[in-house]
């Protein structure tokens, strides 16, 4: 008898392991209760997410009482977060209820089936219909028509210099670019002058995610004749001269030692260093980034900066050779979506309707320096008069553009992060760079979907 | 139960003899051996379950275009060898592979190893202070997490870190290593880590090597060399092959170092094998050929593993 008891001791741990590996991960999934888990991203200079966060639970809870709303925060940078979102999505026991997406991941994750369609909730909410702007609810659209996401707000990208470093390097203030080539030749006139400074930031390689693809190749690439896609034939373009001449700025800057030094350039931290350090301190001259930066520095910011609004200024991004319209912006903004295995719809879209309605939007996109997507707030007086650039971003709507809206674009963005590497690494040669870039995007989409330029 | 002494290879049979319970009165020893194999049970159950399970999921995921997003997130595809034939053709593989080797090679196979045994052989005839101090040393950099460990050598390596402000006090010229040499300093990085490892095994080995036969050939006249090649390392083998064994294992797994330190940049310069299959699989969303190209490194470490036991025969102690 005791023997038998003896040999059986071992399993016994094995069996506690078994017993609490099948319990219930948590009891907040068992129906009729109410509680819903949002997640969002927030980082040391990026916290206006979760003051928004923070602010649409207190009210929600205090509108609804009983109900509870779990925030989970990931602090990451942007590609860490959206491959962390995308392995909570995956599972139905991990997938948080609501959740912070940036709108070019919509398309693809409505098609993995993470995202629950929002139409009919939609249709109920006054809001949608008499406030958000039309064309920014293409940010929430899946390829199917349907409605997976809540436009946060929109951006626009465009220089951004400090006047002070330009006053000491001998440059006209208000700086006014017209061509790729005055950006350089500025660069150089600081370098020159302040040896210690960075004269010209534009981000870049595969640690910067798409801040790269987006502030740094896209700026460039769609100020020349070319684009990404060719959205009449949908297909990738791949061998074009932008592409080429896009690389070969990228190539002057950082092999040309304008830039930041490229191991500096390449940490994924970069960003912070840069706006919450160099700018305040002087050791920046330009670089190209988005509206939202003015957010470091605000008084609600991470790096307050009450300086701000006198010592930086901000230009449009020239075209190529000053070809029309004269200047370029890229588009993209975050959204709210709710995942598709949610226990609880209703209230998931409740909170995101409470965490985007005026008030809430208004603050968020004050604080964050974001383009209004709702018409009320950005008439609102308050919202206009909150940063002196806010009207300069928000004009930029009218030559902007926007990412292609496939599915491969993730994949694609990836391995133009990695030709912006080769090249300011001086790993390749422009072309070598280009050519690799081609053959990874065949190798992505096929050979049918690409078509040469 | 205990009065069968003979053997008579009951323990060699086929399970399925002894489950029929007739079968299993008549052979007394097949009975005994099952009863000694049940204590094996849950940690055969838990190895399969925990290791063989992730095994055959990633085999198996290998051959779909499984993805973090977009439909084959939803629903992937069965696409055969099609991951491989696309690894085989990828300009990265070949380049990941290189470094994998060259990483296991020079922070294992040498460095761990040979600084491991030069410390054990060392320690050994050292006084006792002298041991005990190199040891908590070195142990110290083995029981650190390993993410405290590689933020401790990034701190170092890093532009503005430790050793370059050490080279600055010396009026060295420093030199941005994690960018201009990141194999070198992720390699010493994993030496600094692992040698402990090593030099731990080969301390318990030292120990079993006999007094006696040392002495002997000292009094045959053989020296300090003679006797490390002829009389220790041929007895320690079987410690040595073990050793060997764990570290390439180890090595070749080795992923938050890396990625702490250069996330295998610059330009592809430090990425190993399982940071090439995290960039694919998660940076790119491609899980299928993250996956395939876990399972080429499984193939890799299974190579390693067969060659230390055909050459140095652990077990074979006559």
């Amino acid at each position: 008898m005791r023997k038998s008891v003896l040999w059986a001791a071992p399993a016994i741990p094995f069996l506690v392991l078994a017993a609490s590996g099948c319990a219930p991960a948590g009891n907040d999934t068992e129906g009729g209760d109410k509680s819903i888990t949002v997640a969002y991203q927030t980082t040391a200079t990026y916290t206006q997410v979760d003051k928004l966060m923070k602010k649409a639970k207190e009210d929600f809870e205090e509108a609804n009482p009983g109900s509870t709303v779990e925030l989970e925060p990931i602090q990451a940078e942007e590609n860490d977060y959206a491959t962390k979102l995308a392995l909570m999505q995956r599972s139905p026991d991990t997938a948080p209820d609501v959740f912070y997406e940036d709108s070019f991941r919509v398309r693809p994750d409505a098609e993995a089936g993470y995202l629950l369609a929002l139409d009919e909730y939609l249709a109920e909410w006054e809001d949608w219909d008499s406030s958000f702007i039309d064309s920014a609810k293409q940010a929430g659209l899946g390829a199917d028509g349907k409605t997976y996401a809540v436009p946060m707000g929109t951006d626009t990208r465009a220089l951004w210099y400090n006047t002070e470093v330009f006053e000491e390097a001998g440059l006209d203030v208000p700086w006014e670019p017209k061509t790729w080539d005055d950006i350089l030749s500025a660069a150089g006139k600081i370098k020159a002058a302040i040896p210690d400074a960075v004269p010209f930031n534009i981000y870049s390689g595969t640690g910067m995610g798409e801040a790269a693809s987006m502030q740094g190749f896209e700026m460039l690439l769609y100020g020349t004749e070319d684009t990404l896609y060719d959205t009449e034939e949908g297909k990738w373009v791949v061998g074009s001269q932008g592409f080429r001449d896009s690389l070969q700025f990228i190539s002057d800057v950082y092999v040309g030692g304008l830039g930041p030094e490229v191991a500096t350039a390449l940490d994924s931290n970069y960003y912070q260093q840069l706006n919450g350090e160099g700018y305040p301190t002087n050791k920046v001259g330009a670089s190209i980034d988005g509206s939202w930066i003015a957010g470091t520095w605000l008084e609600t910011g991470p790096a307050p900066w009450p300086e701000w609004s006198e010592v930086m200024a901000v230009a449009p991004m020239p075209t190529q050779n000053g070809q029309e319209p004269g200047a370029t912006s890229m588009s993209g903004g975050w959204t709210l979506a709710v995942g598709a295995n949610t226990k609880n719809p209703d209230m998931a879209f409740d909170f995101i309707s409470t965490a985007l309605n005026k008030d809430n939007t208004l603050s968020f996109n004050k604080d964050a320096s974001q383009v209004p997507v709702r018409s009320d707030v950005a008439e609102d007086p308050s919202f206009t008069e909150s940063s002196p650039v806010s009207k300069f971003f928000s004009d930029l709507v009218e030559v902007t553009h926007y990412r292609p809206t496939t599915s491969d674009y993730p994949e694609i963005s990836g391995s133009i992060q990695q030709a912006m590497e080769a090249v300011m690494t001086g790993e390749q040669s422009v072309e070598e760079a280009a050519d690799a870039y081609d053959d990874a995007v065949r190798n992505l989409v096929g050979d049918d979907n690409v078509i040469e330029k | 139960m205990t009065a069968t002494p003979t053997r008579t290879g009951g323990a060699g049979r086929p399970p399925q003899a002894a489950r029929r319970p007739a079968a299993a009165g008549r052979t007394p020893t097949a009975r005994r051996s099952l009863r000694r194999a049940v204590p094996l049970v849950p940690a055969v159950v838990l190895l399969a379950l925990f290791m063989l399970g992730p095994v055959i999921w990633s085999v198996y995921g290998s051959f779909t275009n499984a993805s973090l997003s977009g439909t084959a997130a939803s629903s992937p595809r069965f696409v055969g060898l099609d991951n491989y034939l696309a690894l085989i053709t990828d300009p990265d593989f070949p380049n990941a592979l290189w470094l994998t080797v060259v990483f296991l090679l020079l922070s294992a196979v040498i460095g761990q190893n040979f600084l491991g045994l030069g410390l054990a052989l060392l320690t050994a005839a050292a006084p006792r202070a002298v041991r005990s101090i190199v040891a908590t040393t070195v142990v110290t950099a083995w029981v650190l997490p390993e993410i405290v460990a590689a933020f401790a050598c990034y701190a170092f390596f890093s532009s503005d870190g430790t050793l370059n402000r050490m080279l600055a006090a010396v009026n060295a010229e420093p030199v941005d290593w994690l960018f201009t040499y990141p194999m070198a300093a992720v390699i010493l990085a994993n030496i600094w880590r692992g040698t402990a490892f090593s030099m731990m095994i080969y301390e318990a080995a030292l120990n079993d090597v006999a007094p006696e036969i040392t002495e002997a050939a000292v009094i045959d006249g053989a020296g300090g060399w003679k006797r490390l090649i002829y009389v220790t390392i041929p007895m320690i083998r079987n410690s040595i092959s073990t050793n060997l064994m764990l570290i390439t294992l180890q090595t070749l797994s080795v992923f938050t170092l890396i990625f702490v330190m250069t996330s295998g940049g610059p330009n592809q310069r430090s990425t190993t094998l399982p940071i090439f299959a995290y960039a694919e699989a998660f940076g790119l969303g491609k899980v299928g050929y993250g996956t395939a190209i876990a399972t080429v490194m499984l193939l890799i470490g299974a190579v390693f593993s067969i060659l230390y036991i055909r050459v140095l025969k652990p077990g074979d102690n006559s």
